[in-house]
């Protein structure tokens, strides 16, 4: 039997690690409290010398950010719903029809996922000023959708695959039509799927920048990350950084709620169908 | 209620596997039929073309007058109870019940009736708030058959339900179920591997191997008169002992000394070079406790007794002998199929618990050659058989 108790080397080099990710977020956060007039004067220091809420108040009252911050919240959440909806299609096809070309939809699934970003930015940007949906909340909701539909479905297909056959096809027997087969068993056991899925999606969307940026030039879509690089301080001489930090912080915090709610559902619905339970 | 009745009936997969080949078989309004076979033998198969979860490739499948072969399950108003019983874990015990009835949107207060008085039937009242997960192999068993019997179906259609249960269990769900079968009065497919609940649930059995039917029959006509090598050797517990012989002038030569082929049974096989000889482990007894007058109706022989059990209402003696190369091939090959948990070449021969027969030491034996089943060594077909032979025990009172 090997012993149990491994070395207190675990427990530094966690706690290096821990530091190592939690700096940038704490220095963020010391930063949205200081003073935007004096903060780089004198001896700086590392947490605030007098916590001030001014740069909350002052970002919660330019439009910029409060416009950004509607566009977020409704762009991440539409995109996520539609996102969600037809990945569940998708995946049960995938889970559990046999059709020609099934292989050869998911590996360009795949590729759509490992294709860069910025490679696409140009094109879609002359396409989108021709087709008038630029700077509009669809023009960002589309790719959006995009590059968020390989990883649902892949993940939802492994959902999928984890609720037995029988369980539909005792379904059937009862009585019900495909469709209620789908909505009546197959949606409400493969809950946990969708649910992980809505999450990694909305956090895709929330957080993305380079589409965000590129496709939008007004308050009418431009989403949060992509505002922030627009703030401005006070004068010209003054930084907007305290600003920004503040700013940061309050996108910040959604993300962080969601995780510490879901995190054993999202490490759940990554790992699914690694292991048949 | 109806009638099922199979015509024909093929299944051919993709990759050109014949799953079930040419399987014809009329199952009576309200009759309880077995479909029994080792695994892989097409049983369930058969059980999911009849409730419409397989294509069919040829034949006719009918349903009452209705030919159903392209009808979707939900149409064809069956009842199915699934090996893992496919309880839908999200839902109640109650819902669980309720769930065929949900799907045809009948009235809530109906519903209440319907599952309670299921519930009550299947002793499941007090666990009808409580999710599947929670609940025991049985209790879940009889929740699936609680969604069977709401349904109001034409057919029930059990697929090895009890496989995952252990024996105690099994023994008391299948009083149950032939119970409960006997009280709704349903037509009812059972679908099992297990011989003793082929013998103990249905009217009828019907025996299948590598897709083909083999014998239908009532328990008692399949122990009889098994229609060949592989009925005898699946039926039976423990199985048909089978033994090299030979037909000659009249005779059979086995390797326990030659017997007389006289009696209806056995002097219409002929002159035979090489057959198998079938006797079940009761034909053989002891011969001290023989009683003088029958010892002149049979054969008695001296063999080596290499093991015996005790089972206090009866006694197992094992027997090695030697059989020919084509005859052991011929066993071996049938012994696989069966996945049978002795080997061929020893005789199991049953006694009476007075006997005094010990392991390890020589021993007389005594059988009646006429219980004997004479196969033909190359087909299996069983050459003693009589097919119109009827059971007055299989006639309804």
């Amino acid at each position: 039997m090997a012993d149990r108790r491994v070395s207190p080397w675990w427990t530094v080099s966690g706690l290096v690690i821990l530091l190592w990710a939690l700096f940038p977020l704490l220095w963020m956060v010391s930063l949205s409290f200081k003073d935007p007039d004096t903060f780089r004067s004198g001896t700086p220091t590392f947490f605030p010398e007098n916590w001030v809420w001014d740069n909350y108040k002052t970002v919660f009252s330019d439009s910029l950010f409060t416009s950004a911050l509607r566009n977020s919240v409704f762009i991440a959440l539409i995109a996520t719903f539609l996102a969600v909806i037809i990945a569940m299609f998708a995946a049960y096809a995938i889970a559990r029809m046999d059709y020609p070309g099934k292989k050869f939809l998911l590996s360009m699934a795949l590729a759509i996922a490992m294709f860069p970003q910025a490679a696409l930015v140009g094109p879609l940007f002359n396409m989108w000023r021709n087709l008038g949906i630029y700077d509009t909340w669809i023009g960002l909701i589309i790719p959006y959708l995009t590059f968020a539909l390989p990883l649902s479905i892949w993940t939802m297909s492994a959902f999928f695959r984890q609720i037995p056959w029988e369980m539909e096809q005792a379904a059937q027997v009862d009585g019900a039509t495909a469709w209620q087969a789908f909505r009546k068993v197959i949606v409400p056991l493969a809950a946990p799927g969708v649910f992980t899925t809505a999450i990694l999606t909305f956090f895709f969307c929330w957080n993305e920048f380079l589409l965000a940026i590129s496709l939008t030039s007004t308050d009418k879509a431009r989403t949060v990350p992509a505002a922030l690089s627009f703030f401005t301080g006070a004068s010209q001489f003054q930084s907007p950084i305290t600003y920004i930090m503040a700013a940061s912080v309050v996108v910040t915090i959604p993300v962080v709620i969601l995780v510490l709610i879901f995190q054993r559902r999202i490490m759940a619905g990554l790992t699914a169908g690694a292991v048949k339970g | 209620m109806a009638a099922i009745s199979m015509r024909n009936i093929v299944k051919r997969y993709g990759d050109g596997y014949q799953a079930v080949d040419n399987v014809s078989l009329d199952i009576a309004d309200g009759e309880f039929v077995i479909l029994v076979g080792p695994s892989g033998c097409g049983k369930s198969t058969l059980l999911r073309m009849i409730v419409g979860l397989e294509d069919i490739t040829s034949g006719d499948m009918m349903i009452g007058e209705k030919r159903v072969n392209k009808l979707a399950p939900r149409d064809r108003n069956l009842a199915m109870v699934f090996q893992n019983y496919a309880l839908y874990p999200h839902l109640t015990v109650f819902e669980n019940i309720a769930f065929p009835l949900r799907l045809r949107s009948t009235p809530d207060d109906e519903v209440r009736e319907q599952v309670n008085k299921a519930a009550a039937l299947l002793q499941l009242t007090e666990h009808l708030d409580r999710r599947p997960a929670n609940l025991s192999g049985g209790q879940r068993q009889r929740v699936a058959m609680g969604r069977a019997i709401v349904r109001q179906a034409d057919a029930f259609l059990f697929d090895e339900p009890l496989s995952n249960l252990d024996a105690k269990l099994r023994g008391q769900m299948r009083t149950e179920i032939a119970r409960m079968q006997k009280r709704l009065g349903i037509t009812t497919v059972y679908v099992t591997h297990d011989q003793t609940e082929a013998m103990t649930l249905g009217d009828r059995i019907a025996v299948l191997r590598k897709g083909v039917m083999q014998q239908v029959g009532s328990a008692r006509q399949l122990y009889e008169e098994p229609a060949n090598l592989f009925v005898a050797g699946f039926i039976g517990s423990p199985p048909m002992n089978f033994l090299p012989g030979r037909m000659r002038g009249g005779r059979i030569e086995t390797p326990f000394g030659t017997v007389p082929a006289t009696g209806p049974r056995l002097s219409r096989v002929g002159d035979r070079d090489l057959v198998i000889l079938g006797l079940r482990p009761e034909h053989f007894e002891d011969l001290a406790i023989v009683p003088a007058e029958r010892r002149g109706h049979g054969q008695s022989f001296t063999v080596d007794v290499d093991v015996t059990e005790w089972l206090g209402n009866g006694l197992y003696a094992y027997v090695p002998y030697e059989a020919p190369a084509e005859v052991t091939q011929q066993l071996e090959e049938l012994e696989r199929e069966l996945d049978s948990e002795q080997m061929r070449t020893q005789l199991v021969v049953a006694l009476d618990v007075s006997s005094r027969i010990r392991s390890g030491t020589k021993a007389e034996l005594w059988f009646d050659p006429q219980r004997m089943h004479v196969f033909d060594a190359a087909t299996g077909e069983n050459l003693t058989r009589d097919p119109d032979r009827v059971f007055e025990e299989d006639q309804p009172a």
